[in-house]
């Protein structure tokens, strides 16, 4: 089942949840909707379950509008944050809910007993059957939600944030075995998550949220390599801002301090994204951006080195080998290997991404008469 | 699914220590207070039972007159609870569910037999009821149901009491149901009345069957408010609290502790079930 | 149909609320839940002021000046005067120890409290009786010290406080323990003596839930019929508390004069109701979300 969200708009009291939401989930994909709290993640989904009904927008399930169909018939298997269970029944009940509620060919109470006992083996709770919601563990909780989504063999799975309320172990155990249920099943998938590394390693297709409107829709790699827009960029991983100007094909931060050619950009404010591996140390006395640095912390086998440079002191962090001893104060250099120029254009963001890093070294060659000044 | 508010630590002595003060005043007070008002009161009517004797005290509680008083009693009692109960929850689910103007009122009235006093009610719900009274009048000629002055009129007068009871201890339960179970139910392919009847209303059953027997519970002792609609006719609209007044009247002592008691020892065991009940329902759906 | 015109459909088909009642089950329901609360709550409190000036309101008011009726109101304030602040004390103290410790014996204490709610007020009154009567074990030294409590002031202010003990603490209880004991704590742990805490922290921030319980409990205290006709024997001028005045003018036939003075304490009760609405929409925390009584 393949589900088209064409347009989608939702209001709340004059503030926009939705903005004009557009956004494909194909048929047996697995998708994560990614992004800050806030940014209309669970409004989406209970749109396309039809638990909120859209200002204006259609949702189509296989080219068919689902409006035309209550929420009972859409096929919707979904999965709250909280898990929503029946705290009044049984685990077995609760699996057992959406075929005894089913109107049409409803399945016999021995063919019922049987598929719940597979889900149960699915979700690897055998033997918990009989027992209440209030007796079971976070996550046992949470694989019983998704046993009950799935009993009724939905056309699309929706999860909303389904590991929000785990600890971190749980949540990576749950996430590699979903994974290895969306593989089984195949079924069309949306899941809710402002996890990003939940996101990238699960998910085909990452979506990008934040204000109400997709920022960007994307795989992993793509989301990670070459983000559309300054606010992905920072959204996932770590990243260091620098505002700079661009002029012919070139930018610069203080007319002298960063000179870099960024190609197509049009004239005007840009600003600079670096993550902190875009960013090497110099230390073989060639050229480049001089500055102070301001803080050092231990991450894994690296040191991470937070710089200021330039007249505004604008802060740059990258990674440094931790055996280089580094601290306060001290003035070094760095060479700029990579990163994005995000130019605020009419349409919206041109970007531009600086190429490896021998040109750089040529670009920074080019700067050299002036930066060890 | 929260956790209960206050979770019992291991106790290595009869009390559990904090560092707040006032332990000692407060605890001896309460328990000072509740001895003089209630225990050694009790204590007395428990010996003034105790010393009737079990033939005597049979004799009293089989009469046919107690007997009936008593069956009207807990009969209209039942009978007002039920219709409690099944109003009760309906208003409940209406000023929680719904908005609509005048709803914080409503919610208001719902309060007034807390306040009225039952004497208050007692002679309003007569002269409403009386063959004369607005109601009455027009029961009486539509109906030929007659009210006021009646053992029905009874069950009216149990129904102004009670009904608080009910509303007041489902409401808070109702609001704090969780409004995705009705949704993941919703999406399950389960339809309205399924979802409500297989999926809210058994999360509500420990708080309804609470109002219930509290609704009943005050039903049973009512008296302000009954024997002014009732006529009071001994077997046939007499309830168990005026006889007991009566006997009292008559200086037989004997008698009126014989009936005090029975109710008492029932209302003892309406309230342990109504705990019992909050109990098991707090162990099984973690609220209460 | 044009593209448009579904949209318009479509839109105009997902109005409604996507998971709940229709319209029609919805409008009927709250037809159902009024017309109830209409008939049996709001027509007997109308039918009370309706009745007060059936005979005019010259009957009103010489109904509420007669003797009987000030010795009525004088007997009914004084008794609320005594039983309402002997229960706040202990409402608060009860609701201290046990919203602030844990001991054992605590839900047995809890029952104790809710005793009364279960109780008959006539079988309340009788205790009393059975207690302070000729026959009791205390009666005849009574009797020998000259001290008179039942059928006089003593009894009934005796029965009313029995009847109204549990209002204030059932109110406060689980407010105190909603709001938990940390700001106490930390008041404690910055140097406040027990009652600085108590009245610096506590008490604002249970205010509205007192003073509702205060409330309360005042308007049982003032209303309250059978256990006080039971201990107070009726006698005129002496012993009659507005209710049981109410029953006698009712018994005489003086419907009219009768209703004129339950009048007032439908107003008091009326006054009751409309402060707890008034405290409910603006300071909708800090009453306790769970009532009983
Ligand atoms: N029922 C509602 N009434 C009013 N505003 C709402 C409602 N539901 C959501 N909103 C608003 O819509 C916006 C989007 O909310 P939504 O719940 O979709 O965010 P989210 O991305 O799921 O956030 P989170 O990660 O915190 O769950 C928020 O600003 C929220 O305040
Ligand atoms: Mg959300």
């Amino acid at each position: 089942m393949q589900v088209r969200v064409t347009n989608v708009s939702k209001n709340y009291a004059g503030m926009a949840a939705l903005a004009d939401v557009s956004l494909t989930v194909g048929s047996g994909e697995l998708v994560a909707l990614l992004g800050p709290s806030g940014s209309g993640k669970t409004t989406l989904l209970r749109t396309i379950a039809g638990l909120e009904t859209p200002d204006s927008g259609v949702v189509y399930f296989n080219d068919r509008d689902a409006s035309e169909s209550r929420i009972q018939d859409r096929g919707v298997g979904f999965v709250f944050q909280h898990y929503a269970l029946f705290k009044h029944m049984r685990v077995m009940d609760n699996i057992a809910f959406g075929l005894r509620a089913r109107k049409k060919n409803r399945p016999k109470e021995a063919d019922v007993k049987l598929k719940v006992m597979e889900l149960l083996d699915l979700v690897q709770l055998s033997g918990l059957e009989k027992r209440f919601p209030s007796q079971l563990s976070g996550g046992q909780r949470q694989r019983v939600a998704l046993a009950r989504a799935l009993a009724i063999e939905p056309s699309v799975l929706l999860l909303d944030e389904p590991f929000g309320a785990l600890d971190a172990r749980v949540r990576k155990d749950l996430r590699r075995w979903l994974r290895e249920i969306h593989d089984r099943t195949g079924h069309t998938t949306l899941f809710v998550t402002h996890d990003q590394e939940e996101a990238l390693e699960l998910a085909d297709r990452v979506v990008v949220m934040n204000k109400g409107q997709i920022e960007q829709s994307a795989t992993p790699d793509e989301i990670y390599d070459t983000p559309a827009t300054p606010f992905v960029f920072s959204f996932i991983g770590e990243s260091s801002v620098i505002p700079v100007v661009v002029g012919n094909g070139r930018a610069t931060l203080d007319e002298r301090v960063i000179d870099l050619e960024v190609g197509v950009l049009a004239d005007g404010p840009a600003k600079l994204f670096l993550r902190p591996e875009d960013v090497a140390m110099v230390t073989d006395g060639g050229p480049g951006i001089p500055g102070l640095v301001v803080s050092t912390r231990r991450i894994g086998g690296m040191r991470r080195v937070t710089m200021e440079c330039g007249l505004a002191r604008h802060r740059i962090e990258f990674d440094a080998p931790a055996e280089i001893d580094i601290h306060n104060s001290q003035r070094l250099q760095v060479r700029i290997t990579g990163g994005r120029v995000y130019g605020d254009g009419e349409e919206g963001y041109a970007t531009e991404k600086l190429a490896s890093s021998d040109t750089a070294d040529f670009k920074w060659a080019r700067a050299e008469g002036w930066i060890d000044r | 699914m929260t956790p209960k508010a206050i979770s019992k630590p291991p106790r290595a002595n009869w009390r559990r220590r904090s560092v707040l003060p006032g332990f000692g005043l407060s605890l001896g007070y309460t328990i000072a207070y509740l001895s003089l008002v209630v225990l050694i009161p009790l204590a007395g009517l428990g010996i003034s039972s105790a010393s009737l004797g079990w033939n005597e005290f049979w004799a009293i509680a089989f009469d046919p007159r107690v007997a009936a008083a008593l069956q009207l009693s807990f009969g209209a009692a039942l009978l007002a609870a039920i219709v409690n109960t099944v109003f009760g929850v309906l208003i409940a689910w209406v000023l929680v569910r719904y908005r609509f103007p005048g709803r914080r009122w409503l919610d208001a009235a719902v309060d007034l037999p807390f306040a009225l006093p039952t004497a208050v009610a007692g002679i309003a719900l007569a002269t409403l009821y009386a063959p004369n009274g607005v109601f009455g009048a027009t029961l009486e000629s539509v109906f030929g149901l007659k009210i006021g002055f009646s053992a029905i009129g009874v069950v009216f007068a149990l129904i102004f009491v009670g009904l608080p009871f009910v509303v007041r201890t489902v409401q808070p339960v109702l609001e704090e149901i969780d409004r995705e179970t009705e949704e993941v139910s919703a999406t399950l392919g389960a339809g309205r009345w399924r979802t409500v009847t297989r999926v809210i209303m058994p999360g509500l059953l420990p708080a309804i069957l609470t109002g219930f027997a509290l609704s009943f519970a005050r039903g049973v002792g009512e008296y302000g408010s009954v024997i002014f609609i009732a006529n009071n006719l001994p077997f046939q609209s007499e309830i168990a609290p005026l006889l007991i007044v009566i006997k009292l009247d008559e200086h037989n002592y004997a008698g009126a502790t014989a009936i005090a008691t029975i109710m008492l020892v029932i209302a003892f065991v309406m309230l342990f079930v109504i705990n019992l009940l909050q109990a098991w329902s707090r162990k099984w759906f973690g609220h209460d | 149909m044009t593209e448009a015109e579904k949209s318009v459909m479509a839109t105009r088909r997902r109005q409604k609320q996507a998971v709940g009642e229709g319209p029609l089950t919805r409008a009927a329901l709250i037809a159902v839940a009024l017309a109830f609360l209409g008939i049996m709550l709001i027509a007997p409190l109308l039918v009370v002021f309706a009745e007060a000036f059936s005979r005019g309101a010259g009957v009103f008011f010489d109904a509420l000046v007669a003797p009987h009726t000030m010795s009525a109101l004088q007997l009914t304030l004084l008794v609320a005067a005594i039983a309402v602040p002997a229960n706040l004390v202990f409402g608060i103290a009860a609701a201290w120890a046990i919203t602030k410790f844990d001991f054992k014996g605590k839900a047995f204490l809890l029952t104790l409290i809710d005793l009364p709610f279960a109780v008959s007020p006539v079988v309340s009154g009788l205790i009393f009786v059975l207690l302070f009567g000729a026959n009791s074990a205390l009666g005849p030294w009574l009797d020998e010290m000259n001290i008179k409590i039942l059928f006089a002031v003593p009894g009934i202010v005796i029965a009313t406080i029995f009847i109204t003990f549990p209002f204030i603490a059932r109110e406060l209880i689980p407010l105190m323990e909603q709001q938990g004991s940390s700001e106490e704590e930390a008041a404690v742990s910055l140097g406040a003596g027990g009652w600085r805490t108590f009245f610096l922290v506590t008490l604002p921030n249970v205010k509205w839930g007192l003073l509702y319980g205060v409330l309360l409990c005042n308007a049982r205290a003032m209303g309250e019929f059978g256990a006080v006709s039971v201990v107070s024997g009726h006698i005129r001028g002496q012993t009659n508390t507005l209710p049981l005045h109410i029953e006698i003018l009712y018994h005489d036939n003086k419907a009219a004069a009768a209703f004129a003075v339950a009048s007032l304490l439908a107003m008091l009760a009326l006054v009751t109701l409309a402060v707890k609405t008034v405290l409910e929409a603006r300071f909708a925390g800090s009453l306790a979300a769970q009532r009983r009584h």
